[in-house]
């Protein structure tokens, strides 16, 4: 870790989110799990993980979707490759069953439709009193591409895809104003149709019409994440992303990473919330973590982008609060679910919330509160303001935004 | 194909009931202080919860991929907008234990593989109640919301719809029996050779996959379809296992049921193995006289003055503003050619002038002023069931005793609270006439439907010809 203190005042929100796909982030983790392997796929499991991760005082849950596996004989699973449910599907799932952890799928913006991406999260967002955000991934898979018989999108294409499907979206989510449902029993109207706009977005790739087939999202916006380095700086300058996960290659590069990142995006004009990206393997019930970590490699190597911390449940406390300083919040990816999530809320998180550095978590809060995000008006809405009587409303904004 | 392969139909004896959450058209009333939110969840836990507790067999959810128009603009007087049904869906999976969850989707604007996925997802999340209702689309007009388009010609949307279908079977198909490593000492998670690769070329798409998910308690989901024309019907009777029919009459029900096992044997499947469920609206009430007065009130809320002249407008495609809903139709005739109850859902084939002649005069005949006549169009009339809860449940008897469905797919007109009179004075009359389920016969809906569990396509599909 960095001996340079924060050189100015950090922002740190105190935010712990817990990746909970299957028995873990480790390939492997089914062979050190508790859970016979079949049952990863079962809705008890799910309830059980999010009702766990909710419990111990996690503030979001991420489910990851990541795309088919490019093997070298088609067709062959290897040996560690786990059967994976839709994570969107997952995270409604999960909203029912939950009060206060925000659920975050991740979704492809590549080979998927932005349409439907728009309309399931909206969906998302409804079924789970607003506690929805958006993982945003650009599949660079060639299986997931031949799965929808497209051609293989690499480099900036991914970016560009990403980019375009978060303009849908949120133009989408913004497509119907907050009060366009007016049920006025004396006009006979249900709607009010001037509060509900045709999108027209023609990005070259493709067009989209609009409106959107589900009114606006509870949240107004979903919070939507997505890996530093996805998006160009213009997209990110241009508010695409509320929050940027950030990765080094190791712990202790972790904070120099998140300030560079942090100065570079202040230089651009924008500033949202940095996640810390941290895979975890703890000691656990008598096994030192380097063994578990070891045992599990023999089988696959545990390849990330990320930093990956191997250790005591004291010592991640350590990291965590020189980390959470920086970072407005921390994503931890456990090496297998059941064991390491028991050691994080067993030890690490009450420690963290002894020492004040977590929020709270807060039953029935938004996602966006919970990122300290307002609710934003439509830009439909803005745009829809009388020439004149808002003063700020140029007349070339109110046509680009059509 | 089924393994079942009975020639005889034979009535069950039972019926089963569905409820069709459709939301988006004038069927659902909004104007009432019981008249709920269309998108809060709660709403559609309401609904499913009170289904449940009345042992249906299903909840259904309709998808609409592009807002209804009213003369180029949102259509304003009726309800709008809806969540997505399978996100809707598996929410409700984790608050339900029996009822079965059915997702409208679209094969025109979905991939094979992907909507195969979320389908086996729903289908594993609520162990084994997912089912898939089957339908098609062509026009541009939708088009305009997906990255193709407009894509598809109208003749084309059957061949395509089947490939589409044949490939879905094919995924679900994937994975072995037993495939899962059974324990965490097993060497690979999913064993050697038990997954088989999906490919498929066409002129409209080609798919190559490796299935990421196995089968679910019920094999794979149950598939619905609702397609009426002769190509619909051949289509249903060859790969669906639940027709979503628009033949609730009894003779109409009884012509229609001999129509379909006719086909189902011609493609080589079991008289039995297609269950037919009208759709349908029920108004009910203590005695007989209230029922009528009821309807009365209900066709007065879901066609109101203002709906009565749009939905003229639709087909003579100008503004009648001017006219007096309580006044005879309109004697100035129609400005389009073709005619189009509500865009984006199927253009009606008569040409709009014939329609407008036809309709005034059949106005004049039985003396309906345009309100009363819109009200009588819209009314889904043979679609309704209107009278005393004992008197409704002997004509359902009837139905039961036939063999003319197998049950009801009923839409309520009031949200949330539509199936409370159903469920706790429709339900018990037919449970006492014992047409009616009074317990799940299972946990998965391939069982509370009655339906045979699918036998494996066999490798020699993967070789057979495809044509889109």
């Amino acid at each position: 870790m960095s001996t340079l203190p924060p050189n100015d005042q950090p922002r740190g929100r105190g935010l712990l989110l817990l990746e909970l796909d299957g028995a873990g982030s480790h390939p492997a983790a089914w062979r050190a799990s508790r859970t016979v392997p079949g049952a990863v796929l079962s809705p008890d499991h799910l309830r059980g993980a999010v009702l766990a991760a909710e419990s111990a005082g996690f503030h979001a849950a991420t489910l990851s979707d990541p795309g088919l596996p490019d093997s070298a004989l088609p067709g062959q699973p290897g040996p560690d490759d786990t059967a994976r449910l839709n994570a969107l599907q997952r995270a409604a799932f999960a909203g029912p069953v939950t009060r206060s952890l925000a659920l975050i799928p991740e979704a492809d913006t590549v080979y998927t439709e932005p349409f439907h991406i728009a309309t399931q999260l909206a969906s998302l967002d409804y079924v789970s009193g607003g506690r929805a955000g958006w993982l945003v991934a650009a599949s660079p898979s060639a299986a997931d591409a031949a799965a929808v018989g497209r051609d293989t999108v690499r480099g900036a294409g991914l970016s560009r895809e990403a980019a375009d499907s978060i303009e849908v979206s949120r133009r989408l989510w913004d497509s119907w104003e907050d009060d366009a449902v007016i049920r006025d029993v004396s006009t006979g109207r249900y709607l009010d149709v001037d509060k509900l706009h045709y999108i027209d977005v023609d990005n070259g790739n493709y067009s989209v019409k609009g409106p959107s087939i589900i009114p606006r999202p509870l949240q107004g916006q979903l919070p939507v994440l997505a890996p530093a380095g996805l998006l160009t700086p213009e997209a990110v300058a241009a508010g695409a992303a509320d929050a940027l996960l950030v990765s080094a290659p190791a712990p202790e590069l972790l904070a120099a990473e998140l300030a560079e990142t942090r100065a570079h995006l202040a230089a651009g004009g924008s500033e949202p919330a940095l996640i810390a990206e941290l895979d975890v393997v703890l000691d656990s019930r008598g096994q030192a973590a380097a063994d578990r970590l070891a045992a599990l490699n023999g089988h696959t190597a545990w390849e990330s982008p990320r930093a990956r911390f191997v250790g005591t449940a004291a010592e991640l406390t350590e990291l965590l609060t020189e980390v959470l300083a920086w970072a407005d919040g921390v994503r931890l990816h456990p090496a297998v679910l059941d064991t390491d999530l028991e050691e994080l809320s067993r030890l690490v998180l009450p420690e963290l919330r002894r020492r004040g550095l977590l929020a709270p978590t807060t039953p029935d809060a938004t996602f966006r509160e919970q990122l300290g995000l307002a609710r934003p008006a439509s830009r439909y809405a803005a745009a829809s303001t009388p020439a004149g009587a808002a003063g700020s409303t140029s007349p070339t904004a109110a046509v680009a935004e059509n | 194909m089924s393994h079942s392969t009975t020639t005889e139909f034979t009535p069950s004896g039972q019926i089963q009931l569905g409820v069709f959450f459709q939301g988006v058209n004038s069927g659902t009333v909004w104007k009432t202080a019981e008249s709920g939110s269309q998108t809060d969840f709660e709403s559609f836990r309401r609904i499913a919860q009170t289904a449940e507790r009345g042992l249906f067999a299903a909840f259904f959810l309709g998808e609409g991929l592009r807002l209804r128009e009213h003369l180029g603009r949102p259509h304003a007087l009726d309800v709008a907008g809806r969540p997505d049904a399978q996100t809707a869906l598996a929410a409700l999976a984790a608050v339900t234990t029996n009822i079965g969850l059915v997702a409208t989707q679209n094969t025109t604007y979905n991939d094979p593989a992907d909507l195969a996925h979320r389908l086996s997802t729903l289908d594993l999340l609520s162990g084994g109640r997912a089912a898939w209702n089957i339908v098609t689309t062509d026009n541009a007009w939708t088009g305009a919301n997906f990255r193709r388009g407009g894509y598809l010609d109208h003749a084309d949307r059957y061949t395509h719809a089947e490939a589409f279908v044949e490939t879905a079977k094919r995924i679900w198909d994937a994975w072995d029996d037993a495939a899962i490593a059974a324990s965490a000492s097993s060497a690979r998670w999913s064993a050697e050779g038990a997954v088989r690769r999906v490919r498929h070329t066409g002129r409209h798409y080609s798919v190559d996959v490796t299935p990421r998910l196995p089968r679910s308690a019920q094999y794979r989901p149950v598939l619905f379809q609702a397609g009426d024309s002769p190509e619909g019907r051949d289509f249903a009777a060859r790969q669906a296992d639940v027709i979503f029919s628009a033949h609730p009459q009894l003779e109409d029900a009884l012509d229609f049921r001999r129509d379909i096992v006719e086909r189902t044997l011609r493609a080589g499947r079991g008289a039995n193995d297609v269950k037919i469920m009208p759709a349908s609206e029920f108004i009910l009430a203590a005695t007989p006289q209230e029922a009528l007065e009821k309807k009365a009130w209900v066709r007065s809320l879901q066609i109101g003055p203002q709906q009565a002249i749009a939905y003229l407008e639709q087909f003579w495609g100008r503004e009648l503003q001017g006219y007096d809903p309580d006044g005879p139709l309109p004697e100035i005739d129609p400005v389009v050619e073709e005619t189009s109850e509500t865009r984006g859902s199927g253009f009606h084939g008569a040409k709009a002038r014939q329609l407008a002649d036809q309709w005034r005069a059949e106005a004049k005949e039985k003396g309906l002023s345009i309100r009363q006549f819109v009200s009588a169009k819209t009314s889904r009339g043979d679609s309704t069931f209107t009278g005393s809860y004992t008197e409704v449940a002997d004509r359902l008897a009837e139905y039961a005793r036939t063999g003319a469905v197998d049950g009801f797919n009923i839409s309520p007109w009031l949200i949330p609270t539509g199936l409370d009179d159903i469920v706790n004075h429709l339900v018990p009359e037919l449970q006492e006439r014992g047409v009616y389920p009074t317990q799940y016969a299972g946990g998965t809906l391939r069982e509370n439907l009655g339906l045979a569990t699918p036998v494996r396509t066999d490798a020699a599909v993967e070789a057979s010809p495809v044509t889109a």
